[in-house]
């Protein structure tokens, strides 16, 4: 462990912030000392990412000092930030997408001339490039490029502009393991650089092994700041929920069933027109889960909205207990029997505008007796809202509350209740607990299971590994569009596997000794 | 062979105050904020413009305010746009109603005034070129100015900071922001210049196209200009291009007209609109679906940094 | 003690602040305006006085309030349809225009000595032919997402040139020494005009379409379907709501309505087509659709305060010799106060003591 104690590159003392009635941030103290990697650990909530806008810049905060070579400051802006040496690489990166990696690099740098000095820019870029292990095309479009490369343009221009402190918001959120494993050299090099490195995380194995300290953060508040090597994992995860939390989930031993839909080689287009899946072929059965792994971007998305009706796939067919649905319209899959929870769910799943009564309906509206001829019977609508809410104890002053009021959980709980009171045959959840508090994870991951044990099937995508190893029966891991493989027992398969597989290895390969 | 250079010549001047509203539109634009008050504020610009000439005699005086008044109408709209986070479209459309009122109320009693205005300076050497000649280098100073602005833009975009920072702003205002770039600052800049450019425009009309004033005397221009900035996929240049061939067919329907043919003027009058829908289609049909590819992402979005979702 | 200013979001939006918005944004403008007025040498209590005291102050100023307020209430819900689907159908003047082009056309083709048969040809003509008219921009937007600002707008300028070439030339009245107008309309297409006035049966639609349609946004499916839309494209589509289909649906019968407000005003109240008979009314309903936050209860209110607006304007142009157009500025004042009042509908200002450490 290489830092010298007592000259911290970065003090928080005492921060508070406040959003519209709660306390994301509540009197937290956090420093960060040269040559260290200092991880930020709590659920999603906690308030790290809070702590960590207020540092670059990005918010205000309203109690408390910050330092900086002892130096007491006011960041007022991200520009304010980047002059004293802190550097942000945000979860969704801060890029131009329609510009080119040079151009995002001096985007908003003082010192650079009014015309465009583009030779001398590509030139430190290629320096630092090679000085990190960093590398991309300069002249490249953002849009063009792989998450991870977008990442690393992200991490370059933090250090493009002499960043000490660099700060990186869950960093291996969008990345494969491999991909991870790159990203943490590169976090060493920086380290042995002499950066400071606060890394925000929820994942307790990523914290374990990179980090030198990790401050928990829980409700807003901090728990402690610790010295990861006098930690265990255990201790980590008690301190960011508060309670003792179990690892394994309680799956029943449960025998599949009929097969409720046929995915017979079907090959879905994306939004550009480019081959998002491609010949994929897949049953789903009674009682059975089947989860997705891979990497954001890979046709998930895809291939969902054509199993729920959302996008006609260009060839093959889809078939739901024994129908041809391929080219029906989203109400006929509805009404056959499927069910959909998105990723995004105030983008499609609900409309924050509406109240809870109008939004339950959504897949309902035509049907009895919520509708009667061509009008909509409120009374009717009352009390099935009411049942939902009732039954998944969503949290709500009143039915007719908006449901942009409503924290992450409980529309996650409203979406559910709306997708499961009608037994639905086949379900699609993306990213479900996705966000979601320790005790709304568990009753979504529960509500799943116990849906599996009522004869559902259920299609899950998630890019939690271990959720998804544990829950699912079978196991399906997808590149580019394809599946490189089916697991039978996903519990008995190594990660290392299915990294490699989610890589773009198919699992022949892989078995048959393939490992890069 | 005459008709023709004639008409292009016609076409470089009908299509100058569309140009000069197009290119303030996309400076506008480029910053993401959408401005349709175009129309009402090239009757401003084309009234004051006129009234300050009439009472100076000096055209340039009356360019110079008609850009200021330009720039004060659209002071409303950023106010209500980007600091306020009104809805962009109603309020474009309520600059355009009190700017087109308002250039009525003012300019009731200058109807049927005449002005000198601005004449035909016609380039030394390069207007005695053949066919070139006559069509770009010999007509008024504010063609030429125009010639100027739309390379200068170009530059300016392509090439420079600022024109970088700007289409930042535009397609990421929240990168932008987190690289210290003031989003607010710009919007308001490239609006309230952008509009004092279209302008500008208005006042061509009054001081160099026509050189007197009538009620309403754009005629739909400012909207058309709206238009072109999506046919000039917001780039300069092909905003001249489409100003040039809109002014092109105006032109032309004009020398239709003239030459006596059978065909009614009014219907004649249709073809500029029915061909903007035309090419409209075009390109959205080539972007495919849902995409207006080359917009500024943003655009029609205010932006405020402390929104939690 | 240091204070500062924030401003925050709302959690919930009170009613009061959606009542007194309007109002409070209608008197700013007023005395905006009035300021405004003062400045051009005109009094402005004069104008005003003489504004009200023309348009409700009696029984005839009434009535042209109620005439001038019947095609605003019927463009008006026209426009609130598509502008609930936040598709932005600038295009009600065209569709006005073509409507009473339409029945121009039946009146002068297809001429049936029945008053009701009439009245039912012109009725659909115009529907329909404003219907297909907006359909067009519809269809575009909904496929191949055309911009329906510049389409819609396109077309108004499409329309008025064609209404113009049979005025100018084909369907000009030999008596009309040259102005640009058709005959005068027989009485039989001529709509019922009550008492003596000139107040006509479009009233009796107008309402009849404020009605159906609150009807229809509270308590129908597709009222519902349509709501969705406009709140959330992928919701709607989520929810299997076919967008292409209502899109259409919805701007041909925003058109049609609109085509049908086109229609009443001129065999209601012109009794024959003209240059620029609709006086930019399809520009003014945008604004009152706005006004009434596009409630169709409201939207019948609103246009008759508008029409008073505008009977007040009519009478400033014969006594203070006043352009039409003052009028526009007015509107576009009160438009943009309501539109920076609806900042407050959804930001509070807060002020609070910051402490000093």
């Amino acid at each position: 462990m290489i830092y010298q104690p007592e000259t911290c590159l970065v003090e928080m003392k005492r921060i508070t912030k406040k959003f519209a009635g709660f306390h994301a941030n509540d009197q937290i103290d956090f420093d960060v000392r040269p040559g260290e990697v200092h991880a930020l650990l709590g659920e999603n909530g906690a308030g790290k990412t809070t702590l960590m806008n207020i540092l670059s810049g990005l918010y205000v905060q309203e109690e408390g000092i910050i330092k900086v070579d002892n130096r007491k400051l006011v960041l007022k802006s991200p520009g304010d930030a980047i002059k004293a040496g802190i550097g942000m690489v945000h979860q969704h990166f801060m890029l131009v997408p329609s510009q080119t990696v040079w151009e995002n690099m001096i985007l908003g740098l003082e010192e650079i001339p009014w015309f465009l000095p583009k030779q001398k820019v590509i030139a430190k870029i290629t320096e630092i490039s090679r000085q990190y292990g960093l590398h991309v095309d300069p002249e490249a479009k953002v849009w063009q490029l792989s998450i991870g490369e977008q990442q690393r343009v992200a991490i370059l221009k933090v250090l493009f502009r002499q960043a000490n402190i660099l700060i990186l918001d869950e960093p291996t959120a969008v990345l494969t393991p491999q991909e991870s494993q790159k990203l943490f050299q590169t976090v060493m090099q920086m380290r042995k650089e002499g950066h400071g490195i606060v890394f925000i995380s929820h994942k307790l194995d990523e914290v374990m092994e990179f980090s030198d300290r990790v401050t928990v953060l829980r409700k807003g508040r901090k728990i402690d700041t610790v010295d990861t090597a006098t930690i265990t994992k255990h201790q980590l995860a008690e301190m960011m929920v508060g309670e003792k939390v179990a690892f394994t989930v309680d799956k029943p031993e449960i025998e599949r069933g009929e097969t409720v839909m046929k995915i017979d080689e079907i090959s879905v287009l994306s939004d550009r027109g480019l081959s998002a899946v491609n010949n994929i072929s897949l049953e789903l059965h009674e009682n059975e889960i089947v989860g997705i792994a891979g990497i954001a971007g890979n046709g998930q998305n895809e291939l969902c909205e054509a199993i729920v009706g959302l996008r006609r796939p260009s060839s093959g067919h889809i078939f739901m207990s024994g129908h041809d649905l391929t080219s029906s319209r989203p109400k006929a899959f509805i009404s056959a029997g499927v069910r959909y929870i998105p990723a995004d769910r105030k983008g499609t799943g609900l409309i924050p505008n509406m109240n809870i009564n109008e939004n339950s309906i959504l897949k309902k509206y035509w049907q009895k007796p919520v509708s009667k001829g061509f009008t909509i019977d409120w009374k009717a609508v009352l009390s099935f809202a009411k049942a939902i809410v009732d039954k998944f104890h969503v949290d709500t002053p009143s039915l007719e509350t908006p449901v942009r009021n409503l924290s992450g959980g409980n529309l996650q709980k409203l979406m559910l209740g709306r997708e499961l009171k009608d037994e639905p045959k086949l379900l699609v959840a993306v990213h479900p607990t996705w966000g979601l508090d320790v005790a709304a994870t568990s009753f979504v991951r529960e509500t799943i299971l116990l849906e599996r044990t009522r004869g559902a099937s259920i299609l899950f995508i998630s890019e939690d590994l271990s959720e998804l190893v544990s829950l699912s029966d079978r196991l399906a891991v997808i590149h580019k569009g394809e599946f490189m493989g089916i697991l039978d027992d996903p519990a008995s398969v190594d990660l290392d596997t299915i990294g490699l597989m989610m890589a773009g290895v198919s699992y022949s390969e892989v078995l048959a000794g393939g490992r890069s | 062979m005459e008709i023709i250079v004639a008409i292009l010549s016609a076409a470089v001047r009908s299509g100058t105050p569309i140009l000069y509203a197009t290119l303030g539109e996309i400076l506008t634009e480029r910053s993401g904020v959408l401005n349709l008050g175009l129309e009402g504020i090239m009757l401003m610009g084309a009234f004051t413009g006129f009234s300050f000439t009439y009472a100076t005699g000096n055209p340039w005086i009356g360019i110079l305010a008609a850009f200021i008044t330009g720039m004060a109408v659209t002071l409303i709209h950023a106010f209500l746009s980007i600091t306020m986070g009104a809805n962009q479209v109603v309020s474009g459309l309520a600059i355009t109603m009190a700017g087109t009122g308002a250039s009525s109320l003012l300019g009731r009693h200058y109807i049927g005034q005449t002005i000198t205005g601005l004449s035909p300076v016609p380039v030394p050497f390069l207007h005695n070129i053949p066919v070139l000649g006559p069509v770009l280098f010999d007509h008024d100073p504010l063609v030429y100015i125009s010639f100027f602005l739309v390379a200068g833009m170009t530059l300016f975009l392509g090439f420079t900071k600022a024109g970088l920072n700007l289409r930042a702003v535009g397609d990421s205002p929240r990168s932008a922001d987190s690289v210290g770039i003031n989003v607010q600052k710009i919007r308001y800049l490239y609006t309230i210049i952008g509009g004092g450019i279209v302008a500008i425009g208005g006042a061509y009309m009054s001081v160099a196209y026509t050189k007197m004033w009538g009620d309403l005397m754009t005629a739909g221009r400012g909207w058309i200009a709206v238009a072109l900035v999506i046919f000039a996929i917001w780039h300069p240049l092909r905003a001249a291009f489409g100003s040039y061939l809109f002014g092109g067919v105006t032109a032309f329907q004009l020398r239709l007209q003239t030459a006596g043919t059978n065909i009614p003027t009014s219907l004649l009058m249709i073809l500029p609109y029915a061909l903007t829908i035309l090419v409209l289609f075009f390109i959205s049909v080539r972007q495919g679906k849902g995409i207006l590819f080359g917009a500024p992402a943003s655009l029609g979005q205010p932006f405020y940094r402390e929104e939690r979702d | 003690m240091n204070y500062g200013v924030k401003v925050e979001k709302r959690l919930y939006r009170p009613k009061w602040v959606s009542v007194l918005i309007p109002v409070a944004g209608l008197i700013m403008a007023l005395i905006a305006g009035g300021f405004f007025l003062f400045l051009l040498g005109v009094s402005p209590f004069e104008a005003y006085s003489e504004m009200i005291s023309s348009s409700l102050g009696n029984s005839y100023g009434l009535s042209e309030t109620i005439v001038k307020a019947i095609p605003l209430a019927m463009a008006g819900i026209a426009v609130m349809l598509s502008f609930k689907m936040l598709i932005w159908n600038i295009g009600a003047e065209g569709q006005i225009v073509i409507g009473a082009l339409a029945t121009t056309a039946v009146v002068r083709y297809a001429y049936v000595d029945n008053s009701l048969l009439m009245f039912l040809m012109m009725f659909c003509a115009a529907g329909l032919a404003g219907g297909l008219w907006a359909a067009f921009a519809g269809y575009l937007k909904a496929r191949w997402n055309v911009n329906e600002i510049i389409t819609t707008l396109m077309m108004n300028y499409i329309a008025l040139h064609l209404v113009d070439f049979f005025v100018y030339g084909p369907w000009r009245d030999p008596a009309s020494l040259g102005f640009p107008m058709t005959k005068p309309y027989p009485e039989v297409a001529r709509l019922y005009q009550f008492f003596g006035t000139r107040v006509h049966i479009g009233i009796i639609v107008a309402f009849l379409l404020g009605i159906l349609f609150y009807w229809i946004f509270k308590n129908t499916r597709w009222g519902y379907e349509i709501k969705v839309i406009g709140e959330n494209p992928r919701a709607a589509d989520f929810a299997g709501i076919n967008y292409v289909w209502n899109v259409v649906f919805v701007m041909f019968l925003s058109g049609a309505i609109a085509g049908i407000a086109g229609m009443s005003e001129i065999a209601g109240l012109q009794g024959r087509l003209q240059h620029g008979f609709s006086g930019g009314f399809g520009y003014t309903a945008i604004i009152v659709a706005w006004l009434a936050r596009l409630n169709p209860l409201a939207i019948l209110f609103v246009s008759f305060l508008m029409g008073a607006l505008l009977v007040g304007g009519d009478s400033l142009q014969i006594v203070m010799r006043l352009p039409l157009s003052s009028t526009l500025v007015i509107q576009g004042l009160i438009l943009f106060f309501i539109l920076g009042g609806e900042f407050f509908r959804r930001y509070r200002i807060k002020i609070f003591k910051r402490k000093v450490k």
